[in-house]
């Protein structure tokens, strides 16, 4: 315990780099912005100036070029780490994500995989708009071959960063800017097989599941205090890899507890808390919910600038602490 | 360079006549000829299979095209980076790739390139250099240039090499991708294959200029432009290329004019489908055989004679047919592989 020490979210992921840059010579970080502070926040901080700007690359305005080129170099022994400052505009990147880095093992046999880590990062609010704010992880999540990580804390911001660059499946990193903030003490690093990892449970409780990935874990947390002050106990459970998707966890809980909340910071339709209700409902049976499943998403809107709507767009802690207080009223189902 | 290609190399009336030899010896002729007659024969024997129902998906042939793909890869080493396209057969093979896998992987067999997973768009063959094709047009264009800068970053002299078509350079991810290997200094060599068509459709109805190697000059990358088929031109081109991207000059890029004598897909030639594409254009395009015109050149200066150049093919045919039926033969993949094969299990150690 002597060794722990307080770190950020964001300050863990830049440990993270600084981990894998210092271990593992074939490592090297390539994107957009990577030499200048107001792209990646407090994440890679002086990177470039410690290990050099060959292994550190700030890149031409290319996202398709550079996801690709990483995916090349994964190929070819190295350990690349692509990074895109905006999920949004990596779009243009995602022939390289989606046809190349994700198919690759299946369409050759088995017989080579791009051990590629594609870190794309969600910026929202701010009046910041449609283009500046898109939490994707859903589509990602839908595509097999491709590995799918959304660290909600801050040591699984740095060891989930280090088991995706030491996967040799393609792993798409969703981080959250909204989270580089928190602040926990962080134990040594562990070297983890992101094969093995599944959703872990934060908190114990035996009224109602929360589930949530990312930001929105961390929101789960801060409801299921407030839930507390209500008398309402609260099994909290951080998905942390959404694609391979396994809801074993998630089934155990919702069997104790009666109850399902899950929380996601992407739209409704086709959605990541559409897929846990759905995996949840295949395996549990009727009779033991003691209430409906509850989903609290986006509304299926892109993004507004005004603040007026932006303060309705994203769920805020009060409505989903209401909403799974209903959810555990007596006779709600 | 502005302007058209010079007019010869794109006019299917023009160089006929057997290739100039400058000087060169049976001993670098025979691997030549014999490549592409290989290629040849190996797309022959897949186009009669497609026509009679033995073959299940698409073939993309190039029957004509042999030339480029032999020149290029009689300067190429096992631990280069080669990356292909959905016409990669003779990618493959100019490699060294052995014809039954070939096969076999167009069949869906176990035993293919790709362990039946791929089909002929597919192909992957990493101990000869090839890492992997795709049907996605330009799609490994900047795989390629990762790939070479990852054989930088790691100090050795190994190369990528890009094959894309006329059509790919239609895609922005050629363009970042070139402007990208620049600024990196990566030791990519990209090869347009410009036969003139992108499917169906005519490269004057698609480009200002059917000339690609501008978009070279674009990115200040050195840049050939020769016969595609001419081997020894290719060949030759290709030295300089390679050559300079080994020693670190960075990206290279080379342009060779060719055609294919198929169509887009399959067996059937496509005449009137594409927009000026006539049975008159094809007839002057196999008159511009790069088989043949390096077959007459060798029996005018004496290496080889017309029996010579059929007991070639007639040894090759043989072997290649034997190929063929060994690999109706093989085995399919096991079910399992549906799902075994998505992900790779464990995680790499350093």
């Amino acid at each position: 315990m002597s060794q722990m020490t307080s770190y950020s979210y964001g300050t863990a992921m830049r440990a993270a780099f600084e981990y894998l840059l210092e271990n593992y010579p074939e490592v090297f970080i390539i994107g957009q912005g990577l030499w200048s502070p107001w792209y990646v926040g407090n994440t890679m901080t002086e990177l470039e100036k410690k290990f050099g700007k060959e292994r550190v690359i700030d890149t031409p305005v290319s996202e398709l070029a550079c996801t690709g080129a990483a995916v090349g170099a994964g190929l070819s022994g190295m350990k690349p780490i692509v990074v895109h400052p905006r999920l949004d505009f990596m779009l243009y990147g995602l022939d390289a994500v989606v046809n190349q880095a994700a198919k690759w093992s299946h369409m050759f046999g088995g017989q080579a995989s791009p051990n590629v880590t594609i870190r794309g990062i969600i910026n929202r609010g701010g009046e910041q708009g449609a283009q500046h704010s898109q939490a994707l992880h859903a589509w990602f999540a839908h595509i097999p071959g491709l590995r799918v990580v959304t660290p909600a804390t801050v040591a699984d911001a740095r060891d989930l960063m280090i088991a995706s660059v030491l996967s040799p499946s393609p792993v798409m990193f969703i981080d959250d800017r909204w989270l580089y903030d928190l602040e926990d003490e962080l134990p040594p690093v562990q070297e983890l097989d992101l094969a093995t990892i599944g959703p872990a449970r934060l908190r114990q409780g035996d009224d109602v599941t929360l589930i949530g990935s990312g930001y929105s874990t961390q929101l789960a947390l801060e409801a299921a205090d407030a839930l507390a002050d209500r008398g309402i106990s609260a099994d909290v459970v951080d998905l942390r890899v959404l694609n391979p998707f396994h809801p074993t966890e998630i089934v155990a809980s919702v069997r104790r507890t009666g109850r399902l909340m899950v929380l996601d910071g992407g739209w409704r339709t086709c959605g990541m808390a559409g897929e846990v209700i759905a995996s949840v409902t295949e395996r549990v049976a009727p009779a033991e919910f003691k209430a409906s499943p509850v989903r609290v998403t986006l509304p299926d809107a892109p993004a507004p600038t005004s603040r007026v709507l932006e303060a309705i767009y994203y769920p805020r802690l009060e409505d989903i602490v209401a909403a799974a207080s209903i959810l555990c009223a007596p006779g709600s189902a | 360079m502005e302007g058209q290609l010079p007019g010869v190399l794109a006019d299917p009336t023009q160089l006929h006549e057997p290739i100039d030899l400058r000087g060169t010896t049976l001993e670098v002729l025979e691997p030549l000829t014999r490549g592409m007659v290989t290629i040849r024969i190996a797309e022959r024997i897949l186009a009669k299979a497609r026509e009679d129902g033995l073959i299940g998906g698409p073939v993309h042939l190039g029957v004509g095209q042999e030339g480029v793909a032999v020149g290029v890869s009689a300067l190429l080493r096992k631990t280069d980076r080669i990356f292909g396209a959905h016409r990669s057969h003779s990618h493959v093979l100019a490699l060294g790739s052995s014809p039954r896998k070939l096969f076999a992987e167009i069949l869906g067999k176990d035993t293919g390139l790709s362990r039946g997973m791929g089909g002929s768009m597919h192909l992957w063959d990493e101990p000869n250099g090839f890492m992997g094709s795709v049907p996605i047009v330009a799609g490994t264009v900047p795989l390629a240039v990762g790939a070479a800068h990852a054989e930088r970053m790691k100090g050795t002299d190994n190369i990528g090499v890009s094959y894309l078509g006329d059509g790919a350079c239609e895609e922005g991810a050629v363009h970042e991708s070139m402007n990208l290997a620049r600024m990196l200094n990566a030791p990519v060599i990209f090869v347009v294959e410009n036969n003139l068509f992108s499917s169906h459709m005519f490269i004057d109805l698609r480009q200002p200029s059917n000339m690609t190697a501008r978009f070279a000059e674009a990115h200040r990358i050195p840049f050939e432009i020769v016969d595609g088929n001419d081997v020894l031109a290719v060949k030759e081109a290709s030295e300089r290329l390679v050559a300079a991207a080994r020693r670190g000059d960075g990206p290279g890029f080379l342009e060779a004019v060719t055609y294919r004598w198929y169509g887009h897909v399959d067996f059937r030639e496509d005449i009137d489908v594409g927009v000026a594409r006539s049975a008159k254009d094809v007839a002057n395009w196999r008159a511009r055989d790069p088989i043949g015109r390096l077959a007459r050149a060798m029996a005018a200066a004496g290496f080889w004679s017309e029996s010579d150049q059929q007991a070639l093919e007639g040894e090759v045919r043989l072997a290649l047919e034997s190929d063929w039926e060994e690999a109706l033969g093989d085995p399919y993949p096991e079910e399992s592989a549906l799902m075994d094969r998505v992900y790779s299990a464990g995680r790499t150690r350093g």
